[in-house]
């Protein structure tokens, strides 16, 4: 099976929709002529034309509301942010029409309309250029949120986005664009909803998404040299929630530690922890434990960053608290 | 006569009865929306149902003129004001009704209520309730037309208070930047609520703005049904035929408060009195008259208004409501 890098497999699930299906373009700021922000779109202009490859001006919420107007009348745009950072400027037109046209006309319209682009952290960018966005947009009935961890996931997982009839917010690591990974040649879908086991184990649960699952592998690996075995869930989607692989994972472990780049307060995890506690309260031989990003804007200075982000030694130690080894 | 003069009489004579013919459809209109406002404020003060109301009586020629000049098939964007573009757009005064009555034969089945009126089948694609977050919308609706060559026009109302929104501007700018089949209507109706304009505008002249976007744009006071209908139609005809924007400001009046919780304090009754002396719907009744419609024609457009509103507020009474399980299929679509 080829490997290919992060980037590629999305610029080959957006290639591969766009062949199949003329109502579907691509519309964001430096897509075209400059080939993307961090070469997603690389070689779509070329191939496509400027009918369906649009470079439009500095206006997220102007580009975000076109494109949700053209998925109204039956177009399937994919809207790229340059990072997700800058949607916070669409707010209004994600959360105000994406999200609810379909319910207040009474389910006349449908939307299918891809929000996709970068988010997270990615080194020195300071508080603006650092935000993971996902518990914004999954705190919003009518949006579908999507983030994959890796390049096979992310391919199988945008096709899917871009043939649903819903909104869909397509959230890729920054830092991961580079990541290489085994996709294979012939066509796969991912269904959105569906998680995934990134590594088994018996011990504890390591619950994590997008970047953040490189971060829980390798945790792993710690524990493993410990004798610690501990299954990694990549839930993959977070709106809808594969509710039912964390509750069965953590049901055979008795341990779940949560890991979340964003902020703690009202962060995915903390709905994740609920829905845990609600429903494996017998089963459970430890409190469910979070790890997230520290509760303040992310500080500029290399060294503070890191110490913001959750890290392979920090989630080990973690670890060992619910397995009651510190 | 002779064959020469017939052929010279007849087809003015076919052109006076379509003229007829057309006044006194944008006057039954007018009445319609009148009616259906007056009816729906009544049903409001009795407490048939609540939320926010807002009336658009006194701006009726407005969106009958305009909608007047569309092809069925063309888009209608509005704001949470657009009982009255839902109707000139087709929808029955029933659906619209019961939606404000919030019952499942409403147009959005009671989930959308006064403020988000949608009719899929005749592309009148909403009412919205931010202010100026739908304008970008409707750049969206003129895009997709261009992508696909279908010749569709769209048609974006907003009134003066969305001029300060950001969202206005970006629309504009990438309407202009993209050269899109799309007329944003500003109805000016001189106040954001309960602010004038010359506290919440720098430049009280909205059209100017379209000079910052290198598009074209028209001015003019809207109480004649015909002369909207004419000066929208020239901006129509630019959106279908060159593929290009326009931005239109209409002068207008709304005779009621922004709401109806709206006691109306920042304006006189003298300015409202003044205001009513050009009321439109009075005004399409005298443009049926001196195009010489027989007065027997209009007072049966009166009395058959009057049995459609009855009969559509009777159709929202009797009609039910959504289950709260039925809720849930419209959320997302399977």
């Amino acid at each position: 099976m080829p490997q290919i890098a992060f980037r590629e497999a999305l610029n080959q699930a957006m290639v591969e929709e766009m062949e199949r299906d003329d109502r579907i373009f691509l519309m964001g700021e430096e897509v075209g002529h400059y080939n993307g922000a961090y070469k997603v779109s690389k070689g779509m202009l070329e191939k496509f034309g400027e009918r369906r490859v649009i470079d439009t001006p500095i206006a997220e919420g102007g580009f975000a509301g076109v494109g949700i107007g053209a998925a109204m009348v039956g177009l399937r745009p994919i809207i790229e942010f340059m990072t997700w950072n800058f949607s916070l400027v669409a707010a209004d037109q994600l959360i105000n029409n994406a999200a609810k046209i379909r319910q207040m006309s009474g389910g006349q319209f449908t939307l299918p309309v891809v929000f996709r682009g970068p988010g997270g952290s990615a080194h020195m960018l300071a508080a603006q250029h650092s935000q993971s966005t996902e518990a914004l947009w999954t705190h919003i009935p009518g949006l579908k949120v999507v983030m994959p961890a890796n390049p096979y996931d992310a391919k199988g997982l945008l096709k899917s986005a871009i043939r649903d009839d819903n909104p869909v917010v397509f959230i890729e690591g920054e830092i991961t664009y580079g990541d290489m990974g085994e996709v294979p040649e012939a066509e796969y879908l991912i269904p959105i909803g569906v998680g995934d086991i990134k590594r088994a184990g018996t011990d504890i649960t390591i619950i994590a998404w997008s970047k953040m699952v490189r971060v829980a592998l390798q945790t792993a690996e710690l524990l493993a040299a410990e004798g610690i075995q501990a299954e990694v869930v990549d839930p993959r989607t977070l709106r809808p929630l594969d509710e039912e692989l964390i509750i069965a994972s953590v049901k055979k472990t008795g341990r779940a530690l949560i890991l979340e780049e964003g902020w703690p307060f009202n962060g995915v995890g903390a709905e994740i922890a609920y829905r845990i506690g609600r429903r494996c309260f017998d089963d459970l031989d430890a409190p469910v434990e979070r790890l997230t990003g520290s509760d303040i804007p992310m500080p500029y200075n290399h060294h503070l960053e890191e110490l913001c982000i959750p890290n392979p030694p920090r989630a080990v130690a973690a670890a060992k608290k619910l397995l009651y080894l510190d | 006569m002779s064959a020469i003069e017939r052929e010279v009489m007849e087809p003015r004579e076919k052109t006076r009865s379509i003229e007829k013919a057309q006044l006194l459809e944008y006057y039954r209109q007018m009445l319609s929306i009148r009616r259906m406002e007056e009816a729906l404020a009544k049903a409001y003060s009795m407490r048939k149902f609540g939320g926010f109301l807002h009336l658009y009586i006194g701006q009726e020629s407005v969106a009958v003129g305009s909608i007047a000049a569309l092809r069925p098939d063309d888009y209608v964007l509005a704001t949470y004001r657009e009982h009255a573009h839902a109707y000139a757009k087709g929808m029955p005064a029933k659906a619209i009704i019961a939606e404000l009555f919030g019952k499942r034969t409403g147009a959005s089945k009671g989930l959308g209520g006064s403020m988000h009126l949608f009719d899929a089948t005749r592309n009148f694609l909403g009412g919205y309730g931010i202010v100026g977050g739908h304008i970008p919308l409707a750049a969206g609706t003129a895009f997709a037309s261009k992508y696909r060559n279908d010749g569709r026009v769209t048609l974006c109302y907003f009134g003066d208070g969305s001029v300060a929104q950001g969202a206005f501007h970006e629309a504009l700018s990438l309407a202009a930047l993209w050269k899109l089949p799309v007329v944003f209507i500003c109805e000016n109706n001189l106040y954001s609520m309960g602010t004038p304009l010359h506290r919440s505008m720098s430049v009280l002249d909205v059209s100017q703005k379209a000079l910052g976007y290198g598009i074209a744009r028209d001015r003019f006071e809207g109480e004649d049904v015909i002369k909207v209908r004419d000066r929208v139609g020239e901006a129509i005809r630019r959106a279908r035929n060159e593929c290009l924007p326009t931005l239109i400001e209409i002068i207008t009046y709304r005779y009621r408060g922004h709401s109806m919780s709206d006691a109306g304090l920042y304006r006189t009754k003298d300015e409202v009195d003044e205001w009513k002396k050009r009321d439109p719907v009075t005004i399409g009744r005298e443009l049926c008259e001196k195009a010489l419609v027989d007065e027997k024609e209009i007072l049966a457009i009166e009395e058959g208004v009057k049995h459609e509103i009855e009969e559509a507020v009777a159709f929202a009474d009797s009609s039910g409501e959504l289950t709260y399980e039925e809720l849930e299929q419209f959320t997302y679509k399977e």
